[in-house]
């Protein structure tokens, strides 16, 4: 199982609270548990990534095992924590305003 | 008895004022999706369960949501708004091309007749309709590819377009207007569309009395006489009486023509609300008066409605999709501040009260009046 935390707007989005448990079909890399996350949560599509480009919005970033995973490739296998389930995969809004 | 649902979107969520038919009681519902921007939210005249909502972030993009039972429950709808083709550039603030990008949805306008079609006025400016009830969006790009397309720029607010008026008796008649290259009319059903600014004059572009290049605020219109078009543009208040094809001034006697909404009272088709902001780079009342200016001649003549609103230290603006009349006999008024305030009052604007105080600040009041 795929841990995923998300932000607050995006827990109100898709009701839920605390980590998402995803089942991911072959390698676990950002695309393949963001297309997880999307197919789970339909709501979720266009707020995360663009609709067409797939690009990562860019107030959103992506953590993991005290990383920013952010501008790496989305097919990147991610760390082996994150496929194990030790660890989450973090989507995160930027920190702004005061 | 009949009642009035106030729908009221502000930077941090939406919220439902309801009341029966005599408005001295509120309830207030709310807020729906905290912590969103809520540009717009509004029903449709033809259902008035049916409501639509624009809810947007700048970390997590557009969506909208649909409610089929008047806002107590929402389901997500399409959220996709994908300009034609290749979109191509408008000019930036600095004069520089800059390429479309779509950024929100500044106001829906839901048909006259069916409560499935709805169109989107969005930045940057476009205007895109869905026929299935929100679930997908096309853009009728006959208007952004207009040949003045690539010249217009945005106003300080982002270049939106913000309004969208239905012409109930010619369903192909569309007029919309978009901040700040100014009013464009359809009468084709959006396929083909032609600037109609002639008799705007504004001093901050170069040409003061261009085809395109006017930052328009919002427009109103009667729907018993739908060829009499009021404006609130940047600086100055006009009247069309011929459907935009020619404006003229009216601001007359108020004490600053500057100003973002502007309405017509639901049954007399002469009488006109603004609210006087003092300058564009003061957004607050005159004098610290928070004032509502009320023509009953069609435009030049203005009287201040002060009766229930803050007459000293009062510096709060009202966007221009914060204002908003019902249709009961005696005409209702409500409008909303960056305060958080949504003012209301039930007999056409002599008398006022708050009927929610402390909100985040508003961004759009619509109203509807149930029977």
């Amino acid at each position: 199982m795929i841990r995923v935390v998300l932000p607050a707007h995006l827990r109100n989005l898709t009701n839920t609270e605390g980590e998402v448990k995803l089942q991911v079909q072959g390698e676990v890399t950002q695309r393949s548990v963001l297309d997880a996350l999307e197919a789970r949560y339909p709501v979720l599509r266009g707020t995360i990534r663009d609709h067409v480009t797939q690009r990562r919005r860019p107030f959103v970033r992506f953590f993991a095992c005290e990383r920013d995973l952010s501008h790496e490739p989305p097919d990147t296998p991610l760390p082996e924590p994150v496929v194990t389930g030790a660890e989450p995969f973090m989507v995160v809004g930027a920190m702004a305003g005061g | 008895m009949s009642g009035v649902r106030v729908l009221v979107g502000t930077r941090k969520g939406a919220f439902i004022l309801t009341s029966d038919g005599r408005r001295e009681r509120w309830d207030i519902s709310g807020p729906h999706f905290g912590g969103w921007e809520i540009y717009h939210l509004t029903g449709s005249p033809a259902d008035p369960s049916r409501l639509y909502m624009s809810q947007s972030g700048g970390w997590f993009g557009q969506l909208i949501q649909r409610s089929d039972d008047g806002g107590a429950t929402w389901e997500p709808v399409g959220n996709q708004f994908q300009y034609d083709g290749v979109p191509g550039t408008h000019q930036w603030y600095d004069g520089t091309p800059h390429p479309w990008e779509f950024t929100r949805v500044w106001h829906l306008e839901p048909s006259l007749t069916d409560p499935d079609t709805v169109y989107a006025g969005v930045e940057d400016a476009a205007l895109f309709r869905s026929a299935d009830g929100g679930q997908s969006w096309q853009e009728l790009s006959g208007l952004r590819e207009h040949r003045s397309g690539s010249s217009w720029q945005p106003g300080a607010g982002g270049m939106c377009l913000h309004t969208v008026v239905a012409d109930p008796r010619d369903p192909g008649r569309i007029t919309v207007a978009i901040s700040a290259a100014g009013v464009f009319r359809t009468d084709d059903a959006g396929k083909s569309w032609q600037p109609k600014n002639r008799g705007l004059n504004s001093t901050g572009i170069p040409d003061e009395d261009a085809e395109v290049g006017h930052c328009v605020h919002h427009i109103a219109m009667h729907p018993s006489r739908p060829e009499v078009l009021f404006m609130q543009k940047h600086w100055d208040v006009m009247r069309s009486d011929d459907a935009g094809e020619s404006w003229h001034e009216i601001s007359g006697d108020l004490p600053s023509d500057f100003g973002f909404p502007i309405a017509v009272h639901a049954h007399e088709p002469d009488t006109v609300y603004v609210v006087p902001i003092k300058s564009d780079s003061e957004h607050y009342p005159p004098e610290g008066k928070l004032r509502v200016y009320r023509s009953r001649t069609g435009g030049n003549e203005w009287e201040p409605l002060t009766r229930g609103l803050p007459q000293s230290h009062c510096y709060v603006n009202v966007l221009r999709d914060a204002m908003a009349v019902d249709s009961l006999d005696s005409c209702g008024v409500y409008f909303g501040t960056t305060g958080g305030q949504v003012y209301a009052s039930a007999d056409s604007g002599d008398n006022w009260a708050p009927i929610a105080r402390d909100l985040p600040a508003v961004l759009s009041v619509e109203v509807q009046t149930l029977p």
